[in-house]
């Protein structure tokens, strides 16, 4: 028997309402930049690092695979154009031939969107590249729930996919004031490494901080006695804003932030958990399956830290099409949804 | 062109190199019974003209940095570049008993983590092409005047990733690169021309920006000009090299064979395909 396709999918072809003009929100595109959120924010810090550190390491050169402009790399192709490699649609070469310069003494910074690293070219950096250690530098922007494009642009699940993958440090760095420290330290460290984008005009979020990217460490950010969220990437911002607005309701949030997926800091996040008295809660903008929150959970349970435990991640789905601002809210990351959240399990 | 093989005064004919190189892989299959022998008696000639005639490189000193780079993508063809390793004096002979044994540096499919000369980790095919196209643009960013040849199969020419590495490599007009194919129409479920590969393979190569030959892939006369002309052609664009080849070459009961992918040869049929091939030692 064959079963019409119709049956065998979910139709999202069901007319909700149409707004009113006013109510309109528009599809966040490829191009736009993550809302800053009322920060100030810091133009392509990744390609203006990158262009920075290249003025001192000759063995540096930039590869991407007809996404240099969407990645932030076209301001160090702009720089340095003898040193660009446009690799053209071709995600597979992009990687190999990654490797190829690897080889021959250079540190390659490869760029592409998350889904194509994590799904289509995953064979070629695990053999090329990790296999051999390698020091190439891949990343990646639109990582998570970063676009309204759809599923095809949409990477909820590529830590997890990188995560399996032995050699690789795996990176979700927060904001402009990481991305920029992130992309010096990679570069200084000598093997393969996954590091998710933000680009464009990205919100400066840990600068009032006075935080320093370490390349293995979680660092808390904001002390706090009755919650202690673990997060990662843009989702560490969102914890910082969902804390100020719990604190006005007397709950008192600490924010671990946890940038380096792999090797995960399971000393810090342990100990911290282990101080008991917290529910600990983890934030990412990544598939409930397989990133930062199962990460923890099991540095937590392997070494027999058993405390209460919640996750605050995408759905185990293909995501829907939209604007950003519908979407993060219909998936439950936004600041009101990750304060509500809490709430609610603090209640329970 | 700088050849350090033919500048070292060898009296060592090409046939008497291949001839090595068949009966070193002839006695590394004997130890585990069985492997991709037919693939190593085939390829021979190919490695012979490789390392004892177009390639530059120090046996003493594998990372030279002045030496040829030779990127092997198919793995499990590792016996056959032992064998040449073995005969170029990059490997010892003695390691022939350990080929595929635990904790041995020769391990079936070829990982450049292993063995001293195994450029890369080949294995998952479709990669090596790749690779060679990031080496060559590396070699020229440092002005290197080596060349980067890769070995791969008919059967990897079904991967998309090696038409997206032939594209870029007439792009960044990668003169430098060497692209050796071997042609011996056989893939694991049989023959490639069912496949995907075609009868039309150097033009089709040729229609992408390479320059492209096609030759007997065990004649050695035929070999040698075609490396000398993939090394001195004047146009900045790629080479390739299209090598007909046998597979089982010089071993006719085993040549007779319908399957060669993988081949298991009987305990006593080994000392039977070593004596044949010693009968017919060349001079």
């Amino acid at each position: 028997m064959i079963i019409p396709p119709s049956s065998r999918r979910k139709s999202k072809y069901t007319l909700r309402s149409v707004p009113e003009a006013g109510d309109r929100v528009a599809t966040s595109a490829m191009i736009a930049s993550l809302d800053a959120e009322g920060r100030d924010t810091i133009a392509a810090p990744f390609g203006h690092a990158l262009v920075d550190l290249a003025k001192t390491r000759e063995d540096i050169v930039g590869l991407s695979a007809d996404l240099s402009k969407y990645t932030d790399l076209h301001i160090f192709a702009e720089a340095h154009p003898d040193r660009f490699y446009q690799m053209g649609m071709a995600e597979a070469l992009l990687m190999s031939a990654a490797a190829g310069l690897a080889r021959e003494g250079f540190v390659p910074f490869a760029t592409t969107y998350a889904v194509f690293a994590a799904r289509r070219a995953y064979d070629f950096i695990a053999m090329a590249i990790a296999e051999e250690n390698l020091p190439v530098k891949i990343c990646c922007a639109l990582p998570g729930l970063t676009t309204g494009y759809g599923p095809s642009h949409q990477a909820t699940e590529d830590l997890a996919i990188m995560r399996g993958m032995p050699n690789l440090t795996v990176l979700d760095p927060c904001d402009a004031v990481e991305i920029d420290q992130a992309t010096r330290a990679i570069a200084d460290t000598p093997g393969p490494v996954y590091m998710r984008l933000l680009r464009g005009n990205v919100p400066n979020v840990l600068g009032e901080y006075g935080y320093k990217f370490e390349l293995g460490r979680a660092q808390m950010i904001h002390e706090g006695s009755d919650v202690l969220i673990i997060s990662s990437g843009f989702m560490t911002m969102r914890a910082l804003d969902a804390a100020k607005a719990l604190a006005s309701d007397g709950v008192s949030c600490a924010i671990l932030h946890s940038p380096t997926i792999k090797p995960l800091d399971a000393d810090t996040i342990c100990s911290e958990a282990a101080k008991g008295g917290r529910l600990v809660v983890t934030a990412e903008n990544h598939s409930i399956i397989g990133g930062l929150g199962e990460a923890v959970a099991g540095a937590l349970m392997r070494a027999q830290v058993h405390v209460p435990f919640r996750q605050i991640a995408l759905p185990d789905e293909f995501l829907d099409a939209g604007a950003l601002p519908t979407l993060h809210d219909q998936y439950g990351i936004t600041v009101e949804q990750i304060a509500a959240r809490i709430k609610s399990w603090l209640e329970a | 062109m700088q050849n350090r093989r033919e500048t070292s005064g060898s009296n060592v004919s090409l046939a008497q190199r291949a001839w090595a190189i068949r009966r070193y892989a002839l006695q590394m299959a004997e130890v585990q019974g069985q492997g991709y022998i037919g693939q190593a008696l085939g390829v021979a000639d190919m490695l012979a003209t490789s390392y004892f005639h177009a390639m530059d490189y120090r046996p003493d000193d594998p990372e030279w940095e002045g030496r040829d780079r030779f990127y092997l993508s198919i793995g499990h063809y590792a016996i056959a570049l032992y064998a040449a390793l073995i005969e170029a004096g990059i490997l010892p002979e003695d390691e022939i008993e350990t080929y595929g044994m635990d904790d041995s540096r020769m391990p079936m499919s070829g990982m450049a983590a292993y063995t001293p000369g195994m450029e890369i980790t080949g294995g998952s095919l479709g990669q090596g092409l790749g690779i060679a196209v990031g080496a060559a643009l590396g070699l020229k960013r440092k002005s290197s005047k080596s060349f980067v040849y890769n070995m791969l199969s008919d059967g990897e020419l079904g991967e998309g990733s090696t038409w997206e590495a032939v594209m870029s490599a007439v792009q960044w007009k990668l003169d430098n690169l060497i692209a050796i194919v071997d042609f011996n129409n056989q893939q694991a479920d049989g023959p490639t021309l069912e496949a995907l590969a075609t009868p039309a393979e150097a033009p089709k190569w040729a229609a992408f920006g390479w320059y492209a030959q096609e030759v007997d892939g065990n004649d050695l006369a035929a070999l040698v000009e075609a490396f000398d002309n993939a090394r001195n052609h004047p146009d900045p664009q790629p080479r390739a090299i299209i090598c007909h080849t046998k597979m089982c070459k010089g071993i006719p009961f085993l040549e007779a064979r319908e399957s060669t992918h993988f081949i298991r040869v009987e305990a006593d049929e080994w000392a039977k395909a070593i004596a044949i091939l010693d009968e017919d030692k060349p001079l």
